[in-house]
């Protein structure tokens, strides 16, 4: 749109306060505590800081916390792009029960989705009998601390990609069918390279996510210090200890992981910017 | 090749998409199926293609019945309203598409394949556009792409669902000319739906005249407008 276009823009006036206005708005609300956190972080010095993250217990938590989203996140992210393929490029009963059903990790408290599995695989729950019988450990373990994750970011990237598949439509996969294209070529050279970026979003969504739980992992993981605390857990206890110089620079670290894959995207972006362009979106 | 359709009857829900329609074709004709929208011409087309499935009825290819094959299997080539081209593909990958996903011994040497798209581009007078992307063409050299893309495998049977639609007037007539040299040349018989009948009749060797899922009338065009076979036929024409 040319800026000389004055029917269409607006005057100067409003676009500056309309800038200053957002600007404010994320600087009060996102920017300042962010922030705020580092600098506490910071506050004792690098060597303080240091000395709070090799802790063996924030080791341990960081360790753990890497690890669950290291195994959440391809799962999730497989699931979601087979539910989402599933849903926009094909016709079957049941299709829109699906689609509610996995709006439901978003639509319960996470608390709640802890406590579920804690009904199940707890010591009083449904099948903690015949667990403990066969020494499988899943509430106050690593397992349940995982099934809590999957449960929780189980939605981010088939919400991701479901409207965008849905947008670009069966087409080209319909062209690859009468191109002579077996089913898994046809996913991996036609409908893959389409959703990339979407896919790209859903799983950094679902990485920040995993890596951030708190809710669902604090009621399965049964808070065992080195063993069962991932960061989030490890932040609250610290800080809960009075300990807030490690508390805080936890938690900048969890933010710092966070912000990583932010950078990521962004100069994934940046670097195919023209092939984004092409695709469309 | 032969095209016969025996019968098929297919209903979406409780509206019936087509109901018992039978159509012979012969080898190295030109047909356009002709109707207006609702009329079931679209869906007959995809049956054919194998995109969609009949509720009965056959389809045949030069006697051999295909009705259960898979699109992939049937030796098709299909050119959609809207091109459907792969957006992330240059236009000789598109072109190539049909060729490099044959199985490996099937398959034509990289070189074979390098000449074909290039043998395609001249055929839809396109040379040199092979390291474009679609977003960068205009809606007529994007359905020429498409056009190129459907012939890489060198089906016997070309079919396309309102090629022309979405293109302005000029465009159309430009395309409409190249396809049937296309057409004569290659040796193809070919299927395009349009609801447009002056198209139909300036192109088509024979015209199948579809309304409310039934054919009202399979002729030369010539033969439709002088005797046309009922009132709906007639209306249709004015």
């Amino acid at each position: 749109m040319s800026a000389k276009n004055k029917a269409v823009s607006e005057s100067l006036l409003t676009k500056v306060l309309l800038i200053l206005a957002a600007v404010t708005y994320v600087g009060l609300i996102l920017v300042l505590p962010l922030a705020s956190v580092f600098s506490e972080a910071f506050r004792h010095g690098i060597a303080a800081f240091k000395a709070a993250i090799v802790d063996p217990d924030a080791l341990a938590a960081i360790k753990l916390t890497l690890t669950v989203a290291a195994i959440s996140v391809p799962i999730n992210a497989v699931c979601g792009v087979a539910a989402a393929w599933a849903i926009t490029k094909h016709d079957f009963r049941g299709r829109n029960l699906l689609i509610s059903l996995i709006d439901v990790p978003f639509s319960i408290s996470p608390v709640v989705a802890g406590l579920m599995y804690l009904l199940l695989f707890g010591a009083q729950g449904w099948f903690g009998e015949w667990l403990l019988a066969h020494d499988i450990r899943i509430a106050f373990a690593k397992p349940g601390i995982v099934l809590a994750t999957l449960i929780v970011t189980l939605p981010f990237v088939a919400r991701e990609l479901i409207p965008l598949m849905q947008a670009q439509g069966r087409e080209e996969e319909e062209a690859a069918l009468t191109l002579g294209a077996p089913g898994w070529r046809i996913f991996l050279w036609v409908t893959l390279p389409n959703i990339r970026w979407g896919l790209l979003y859903g799983v950094l969504l679902t990485n920040a996510r995993a890596m951030g739980e708190f809710g669902a992992v604090s009621v399965i993981s049964g808070h065992i210090r080195g063993e069962t605390d991932t960061m989030p857990l490890q932040v609250e206890v610290l800080y809960n200890e009075y300990n807030f110089a490690a508390a805080f620079a936890v938690a900048s670290l969890l933010a710092g992981l966070a912000l990583v894959t932010l950078v990521v995207k962004t100069l994934l972006e940046w670097r195919h910017g023209d092939q984004l362009a092409a695709a469309g979106h | 090749m032969t095209i016969t359709v025996r019968n098929i009857v297919k209903g979406f829900g409780n509206y019936p998409a087509l109901r018992d329609v039978s159509l012979d074709i012969e080898d190295g004709a030109f047909v356009a199926l002709l109707g207006p929208s609702g009329s079931g011409k679209t869906t007959l087309l995809r049956i054919i293609a194998g995109l969609e499935s009949a509720e009965s009825g056959q389809i045949l290819f030069a006697g051999e019945d295909v009705t259960d094959r898979a699109p992939q299997d049937r030796g098709i080539g299909f050119v959609f309203q809207n091109y459907a081209l792969f957006r992330h593909m240059t236009v000789e990958h598109n072109i190539a598409f049909g060729l490099d996903v044959m199985k490996r011994g099937q398959r034509p040497p990289k070189e074979a394949i390098r000449a074909r798209v290039e043998e395609l581009l001249e055929l839809v007078q396109l040379p040199g556009y092979g390291k474009r992307y679609p977003a960068q063409l205009s809606g007529g050299q994007r359905q020429r792409v498409a056009l190129a893309r459907a012939l890489a495998r060198e089906p016997s049977i070309l079919l396309l669902d309102e090629p022309f639609g979405a293109l302005d007037a000029k465009v159309r007539r430009e395309l409409r000319e190249a396809l049937r040299e296309i057409h004569d040349r290659v040796g193809l018989t070919s299927i395009f739906v349009t609801h447009d009948y002056e198209e139909a009749f300036a192109l088509a060797d024979k015209v199948a005249i579809l309304g409310q899922g039934r054919i009202e009338q399979f002729d030369t065009p010539d033969a439709v407008q002088q005797h046309p076979a009922s009132d709906f036929v007639r209306e249709f024409l004015d």
